[in-house]
């Protein structure tokens, strides 16, 4: 069963076309994330699946209900927590929830149980009664995120949950949208980071907007096997001296079997490494043996640029890349 | 398009809802206001501040045409002036809900959409009726007041807020056409339209075309209307525009009213474009 089903969806602003055939299926329970370069059409495929914007093509059935004739029916199943929080900051953190859930037409003895119950599980208890305006951008995320969920969804929509966000704050989201899913709720979360989709994901959608098209989806698939597709890993080396370089990419290429990715001015070296550990030992210990003496070296995945070039053959243009 | 719902709730359930989550929603409104009385007051500073420097320091220069004491004058200008400036806030409140995922959030729930609307009028219109409380307050201290009874004082106070009511409607369009910084900088354009009325001269005073321009102000017909219902000084008989000041100043706003409301309606049902 599908909780999610979008038919090559399209739309235009204007003279950009946002969306060119939108194709996604995500099975009830589990966590589908939408990966993507900014400007790829991500908000715009959530905005349409949510109700908020008409699609000009294409159709998107929503907890079982198309979300172009049925969106009260839709409205009553989402929650979305959108790109820009929807917070009141002169409100305390209680009565933002309590005044959604009035809104959600639970009535005023529920909304306070509910709002309660929320400020709990999302460990605002202790700032409830403060002023939202005084709350860290993760405790803002996190009583939006609370707010989405005051009825229940069968399906949540996240735009870029952790956008901007530090690491500290990144986790306190992280792990709220984990214990969710463990409830059976059905997510659909966009981002532009690889390692937020790994984190979090079943299944990865990868987003991409080609030169002189909208965006579609270029690859679907677990995160391993997306990572196979894209090459797992990277090594990443940098050695002292220049004059090395040669002999650490032939070492390099001899050990992953795979082409060397060079950059001479910081003489860096790139490959794909598959068995990570194994890898990283026998380069470090063939190098060692031919007196290369190594500046840093790390085990990465890979950025998001360097899938978007495997999967598209295409660099992501540079003002589309992440904003972290 | 037509949007088709299997639930099809009656007329009467649209309405009962539309109250309810408006009432919420002006709760809202109101909770901002005593929170954030500086907002509040900023907005009545700007009156008092002008009360204070054409009432007090320039008063005894300022000549009232056909004679009479210029506070006296010039209250009914600075209520209605008030009310007019009231769009602002109306405006910033609906371009900020816009831009932040409020007003996104309001649209993927199951709640009244009628009732966003209604709300934001409830609490505006509450906010406008304590504003003119104190600004009355204010007046009294100065020397200003009333002199038609109370039937005459709450006719003048309905018409006040008869022109709030309708700059509500031009403040949701606006709110929702221009970005919050572009909101901001509207008070360029719309100071001077509120300049140009008879709130501090009367028209006859200025320059021919502008005097012209200003005694059809919207503006105008209400303070002139006021100042009829209150018995304060400014009013001269002479043209259409003066002697038809208290219809005008019901008309003008019912017209805004019945063209916002409207294009109010278009513009968020655009929202989905
Ligand atoms: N309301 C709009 N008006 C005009 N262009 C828009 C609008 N919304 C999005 N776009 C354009 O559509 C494309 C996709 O945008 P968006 O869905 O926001 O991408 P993402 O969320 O992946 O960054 C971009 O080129 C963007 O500029
Ligand atoms: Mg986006």
């Amino acid at each position: 069963m599908h909780a999610l089903v979008a038919d090559g969806l399209r739309k235009t602003f204007g003279k950009t076309e946002a969306l060119a055939g939108f194709d996604l299926r995500v099975k009830e329970g589990t966590v589908c994330g939408l990966l993507g370069p900014n400007g790829s059409g991500k908000t715009t495929a959530i905005r349409i699946m949510a109700t908020l914007l008409r699609a000009d093509g294409g159709s998107a059935r929503v907890a079982g209900f198309d979300v172009a004739r049925r969106p009260g029916e839709v409205r009553r199943r989402i929650g979305l927590t959108g790109q820009s929080t929807a917070v009141d900051e002169i409100l305390t953190g209680r009565e933002n929830l309590e005044m959604w859930g009035l809104l959600y037409h639970i009535g005023k003895k529920r909304a306070r149980r509910r709002a309660g119950e929320l400020l709990d599980q999302f460990g605002l208890t202790d700032a409830a009664d403060r002023r939202a305006k005084h709350y860290s951008g993760g405790m803002r995320r996190r009583l939006d995120l609370a707010t989405s969920l005051i009825l229940a969804p069968r399906v949540l929509f996240l735009d870029e949950p952790t956008t901007g966000m530090d690491p500290r704050n990144r986790n306190e989201v992280w792990s709220a949208v984990r214990s969710l899913v463990d409830e059976g709720t059905t997510v659909l979360l966009t981002t532009q980071y690889l390692d937020e989709a790994d984190q979090l994901a079943d299944r990865i959608a990868v987003l991409a907007a080609l030169p002189g098209a909208g965006g579609r989806i270029v690859a679907e698939d677990t995160p391993d096997g997306l990572k196979a597709m894209i090459g797992g890993d990277q090594i990443d080396l940098v050695v002292r001296d220049a004059g090395a370089i040669d002999a650490a990419a032939k070492t390099l290429a001899r050990v992953t079997g795979s082409e060397v990715d060079i950059e001479p001015d910081e003489r860096r070296l790139r490959a794909p490494a598959r068995d990570r550990i194994g890898v990283l030992t026998t380069v470090l210990r063939d190098l060692e043996e031919q007196n290369v003496e190594v500046e840093d070296v790390a085990l990465r995945r890979p950025t998001l640029d360097e899938a978007f070039l495997r999967l598209t053959g295409q660099h992501i243009p540079d003002d589309a890349k992440e904003t972290r | 398009m037509t949007v088709i719902d299997d639930t099809r709730p009656t007329l009467g359930y649209h309405l009962v809802w539309a109250f309810k989550d408006g009432w919420t929603i002006t709760t809202r409104g109101l909770v901002h206001w005593i929170r954030n009385p500086a907002v509040a007051i900023g907005g009545l500073l700007y009156p008092i501040v002008m009360v204070a420097l054409f009432g007090l320091v320039l008063g005894s220069a300022m000549t009232v045409e056909g004679g009479g004491d210029y506070a006296e004058f010039l209250m009914p200008g600075m209520f209605a002036q008030a009310m007019a400036n009231g769009v602002m806030g109306t405006m910033a409140v609906t371009s900020s809900d816009a831009s932040e995922g409020v007003t996104d959030r309001f649209r993927t729930m199951p709640m009244s959409q009628a009732g966003v609307v209604l709300g934001r009028s409830f609490s505006d219109i509450i906010n406008a009726a304590l504003e003119l409380i104190i600004l009355l307050g204010c007046g009294m201290a100065i020397g200003w007041s009333w002199h038609n009874g109370l039937d005459g004082a709450l006719a003048a106070a309905g018409l006040l807020l008869l022109l709030r009511f309708a700059m509500i409607w031009v403040g949701i369009y606006l709110g929702l056409l221009l970005k919050p910084e572009a909101a901001g900088a509207a008070w360029m354009v719309l100071f001077p339209l509120t300049m140009v009325a008879n709130t501090f001269v009367s028209p006859a005073q200025m320059p021919t075309w502008l005097g012209y321009v200003a005694e059809w102000n919207p503006l105008s017909a209400t303070v002139t209307a006021c100042r009829e219902l209150f018995g304060n000084p400014g009013v001269v008989d002479g043209s259409w525009a003066t002697d038809n000041a208290i219809v005008l100043a019901i008309a003008w706003p019912l017209v805004a009213f019945v063209v916002f409301l409207p294009l109010c309606m278009r513009k968020y049902r655009r929202l989905s474009r």
